[in-house]
């Protein structure tokens, strides 16, 4: 018995924590979020493709490296540390489980090895299957899609996207075709991409097996609640280390701030709150690969509960560093508002807890 | 990571598994007077509690590390294996062995720090339940700040007189003996002055008061020493010793008063609850507000049922850094248990607030009682602000209080 990430996965994740500190540093996102770093942008995905990471998810048969996704849950948490500037959810852990699941033999070889090779990139447009808002919604007719999708993720540098419908059925949109209109969505993340897409009778290739029932529909979503998890679990343990430190150094009252127990507590609450996170974190993505009976009640809790926990350390943490944490100078925000996206992307915490409700029959 | 427990358990737990269906329904002729779980299955053969206990010693499924010269089984500890024993033991509803603060918490410091006559003399008969303990640390100006302590001891011709006053000390009514921290040392510092003494609780001088709790029951007693005397011999460790010989105890606290699987039972009996109890014509688990706050609590004992899966994890994989996630455990245990035993009485509103034998009470008035007696768990133990200093300096390296002149 072992509980705990092996040494494989830190070492992966390692690689990418270094090569993060090294190649994207605040100030270098600060550059690529203000729209004036491409080329720092593009350093930074090629390093990581470099690393792998495009084909941690994809079968060895599709020339991935056919990893499970406790693995991804690690480079997920290191990318969340480092609020890194880089799409990771969609094209690299969705794309590859909904594709895997739902796909048929010729358009896994198709998307698969595309992913695998870095030549095919998913942007992922499913938020109407889990909270359609302003009236989104989309249908699919005679291999055609109409409609209109909100919140698509990561169509940043994507070539195609993965769409669903509010029965779960999965198609691919070939983003080159002409009917399709992208409208970008400013959030208060900018780290990462989300996008307003209108279809006009556009044509897709429907993956076979979604058809059927939503078994890939729900393994892709129950993946990527996960990995959203561990990105703000990774957030949250940065802001975490630097609320420690900060208190550490700054002085009032002749003494650190970090000896005044108000401040102590705080950050002993934080860690308390966090502290079971990780645990459950390997745990959910463990079940995922593991044990299928446990694993969608715990991608579910494991969502919002994390959702929820970060959400209160963002908010402490930045407190701790008192006015400096409330400025653009120091950049706790951009740890801030990377929890307070994921926290809402593929449902907020109360939608996917009465989720979590109606998957054990209550 | 890997949960399963490998080949060799398998074995283990079909012999553990046996032994239960072989003494299923086994029940008591003696009263409790020791934490103890509570059976609900009887039926099978009456025992003494105490042939219960060498039965289990003899199995291998208590005091399985204690040497067999001092009455244990004489194995080498086995955490996975204990806790098949603790999972089969509660699936077949067997009386678990017997537990309190001589077992828990003397016996391992006898271990270590005892002399081999003092191993001899108490070890076994602890194990056995034939001599029950107390603990004599607090008083009621040294709570969190136990050292502060000033029950006094003189050696007066080759004997200690003690004299002084202990409170919260659970089983005293019950215990032949009191582990005790006595200051011998009164020119010494505060954590230097301090000596563990062994003390039997029927010299004269001993007198028991019962202190009644807010659950209406008397979990705790005041006990006071007059001219208390018993042998210079009933000391643990040197003179002024006694906070290091506490300190290595303290180590050897239980957890299991916070264990998530037992939070995690207390969800599913809510549940249940919640689909039976009706507000207006409604069900309870009908209710939105009602579902998102149940759901919100199942999600925080599964975050905590897997913390205590990675502490585990790291006693049997030596190496594994959990030092953080053992440390939350009393703090984060013991809220959460509070605040899910509160939540249950909210759902049901005034239903949830009936108490003792009152018409329509619902599980035995469990919800209440609970919801008070885990509010003395956040308290007793190291409260939670205690928790959090410790968290914050040991934890997170954070700067200790700064010392105030002459506390």
């Amino acid at each position: 018995m072992y509980f705990g990430l092996s040494e494989d996965q830190l070492f992966f994740q390692d690689n990418v924590s270094r090569f993060l500190e090294d190649h994207a540093p605040l100030d270098v996102i600060k550059k690529i979020t203000e729209g004036e770093g491409q080329n720092l942008q593009k350093e930074i995905d090629s390093g990581l493709v470099n690393l792998g990471i495009n084909g941690l998810l994809v079968p060895e048969e599709y020339g991935g490296l056919d990893l499970d996704l406790l693995f991804a849950a690690a480079v997920s948490q290191s990318l969340g540390e480092n609020v890194a500037p880089f799409s990771f959810l969609g094209p690299f852990v969705m794309a590859p489980i909904a594709l895997s699941h739902g796909a048929s033999d010729k358009q896994k070889r198709k998307y698969l090895t595309g992913i695998a090779e870095n030549k095919i990139k998913f942007a992922i447009g499913f938020s109407e299957f889990i909270s359609a808002r302003n009236g989104s919604g989309i249908t699919f007719k005679n291999n055609k899609v109409n409609g209109k999708l909100m919140f698509v993720l990561d169509i940043e540098g994507a070539t195609h996207l993965l769409v669903a419908d509010e029965s779960g059925c999965i198609g691919v949109v070939d983003l080159a075709d002409q009917n399709i209109e992208i409208v970008n969505l400013t959030t208060v993340d900018k780290t990462r991409s989300y996008s307003e897409v209108i279809l006009d009778d556009v044509s897709i290739d429907l993956l076979e097996k979604s058809l059927k029932d939503n078994f890939a529909i729900n393994k892709t979503i129950d993946a990527g609640r996960i990995i959203l998890a561990a990105d703000s679990l990774g957030a949250s343990s940065a802001l975490i280390s630097k609320a420690v430190e900060y208190s550490k150094e700054r002085k009032q009252f002749g003494r650190t701030i970090g000896s005044f127990q108000a401040v102590k507590h705080m950050c002993a609450e934080m860690a308390a709150d966090l502290e079971p996170c990780y645990a459950f974190v390997w745990h959910a993505a463990h079940c995922f690969d593991k044990i299928p009976d446990e694993s969608r009640l715990m991608s579910c809790h494991v969502k919002s509960h994390v959702s929820d926990v970060s959400k209160v350390i963002a908010k402490k943490a930045t407190e701790v560093h008192g006015g400096m944490g409330f400025t653009d100078l120091m950049g706790i925000h951009y740890w801030f508002k990377r929890i307070g996206v994921n926290r809402q992307n593929l449902g907020s915490p109360e939608i996917v807890r009465e989720e979590a409700a109606k998957i054990q029959n209550l | 990571m890997n949960l399963n427990y490998g080949p060799e358990y398998k074995n283990f737990k079909k012999e553990v598994i046996a032994f239960c269906k072989k003494w299923e329904g086994v029940h008591f002729i003696d009263e409790a007077k020791v934490l103890m779980n509570p059976i609900t299955k009887v039926g099978g053969i009456k025992i003494t509690r105490t042939e219960w206990q060498s039965i289990l010693i003899k199995e291998g499924y208590f005091a399985r590390s204690i040497p067999k010269e001092y009455g244990g089984y004489g194995g080498e500890s086995d955490v996975i294996k204990n806790r098949i024993i603790a999972s089969e033991f509660s699936n077949y509803r067997i009386p678990s062995p017997m537990s309190g603060q001589g077992i828990d918490m003397l016996v391992p410091t006898l271990l270590e720090l005892g002399t081999e006559e003092q191993k001899k003399q108490y070890i076994e008969k602890t194990l056995l339940g034939e001599i029950i303990w107390c603990q004599g640390y607090s008083e009621p100006n040294a709570g969190s700040d136990l050292a502060s302590l000033q029950t006094k001891g003189e050696l007066v011709d080759g004997n200690w007189v003690i004299n002084g006053q202990k409170i919260w000390t659970s089983t005293a009514q019950y215990s032949q003996m009191m582990f005790c921290l006595v200051r011998t040392e009164p020119e010494a510092k505060k954590h230097a002055g301090i000596s563990y003494l062994l003390i039997p609780m029927e010299t004269p001088g001993i007198d028991i008061r019962p202190l009644v709790d807010m659950t209406l029951k008397a979990g705790f007693n005041e006990v006071f020493f007059t001219d208390v005397t018993i042998p210079d011999t009933n000391i643990v460790g040197k003179r002024g010793e006694g906070w290091a010989v506490a300190n290595a105890t303290l180590t050897h606290e239980r957890g299991s008063l916070t264990d998530p699987n037992g939070t995690m039972n207390r969800v599913n009996s809510l549940i249940d609850r919640m689909k039976k109890e009706t507000v207006n014509g409604k069900k309870l688990i009908d209710i939105p507000v009602y579902r998102d706050k149940l759901m919100g609590l199942q999600a925080k004992v599964m975050a905590f049922q897997s913390n205590s899966l990675r502490v585990l994890s790291a006693k049997i994989n030596s190496g594994q850094d959990v030092k953080m996630a053992g440390m939350i455990q009393k703090y984060y245990g013991t809220e959460l248990r509070h605040e899910l035993e509160g939540f249950a009485v909210d759902v049901m509103g005034e239903i949830g607030t009936l108490y003792e034998d009152s018409p329509h009470l619902r599980d035995k008035g469990s919800w209440q009682f609970l919801y008070m007696y885990y509010l003395g768990l956040i308290i007793g133990g190291g409260t939670s602000q205690i928790q959090k200093n410790i968290i914050a300096e040991r934890g997170l390296g954070m700067p200790r209080e700064p010392k105030v002149q002459g506390a």
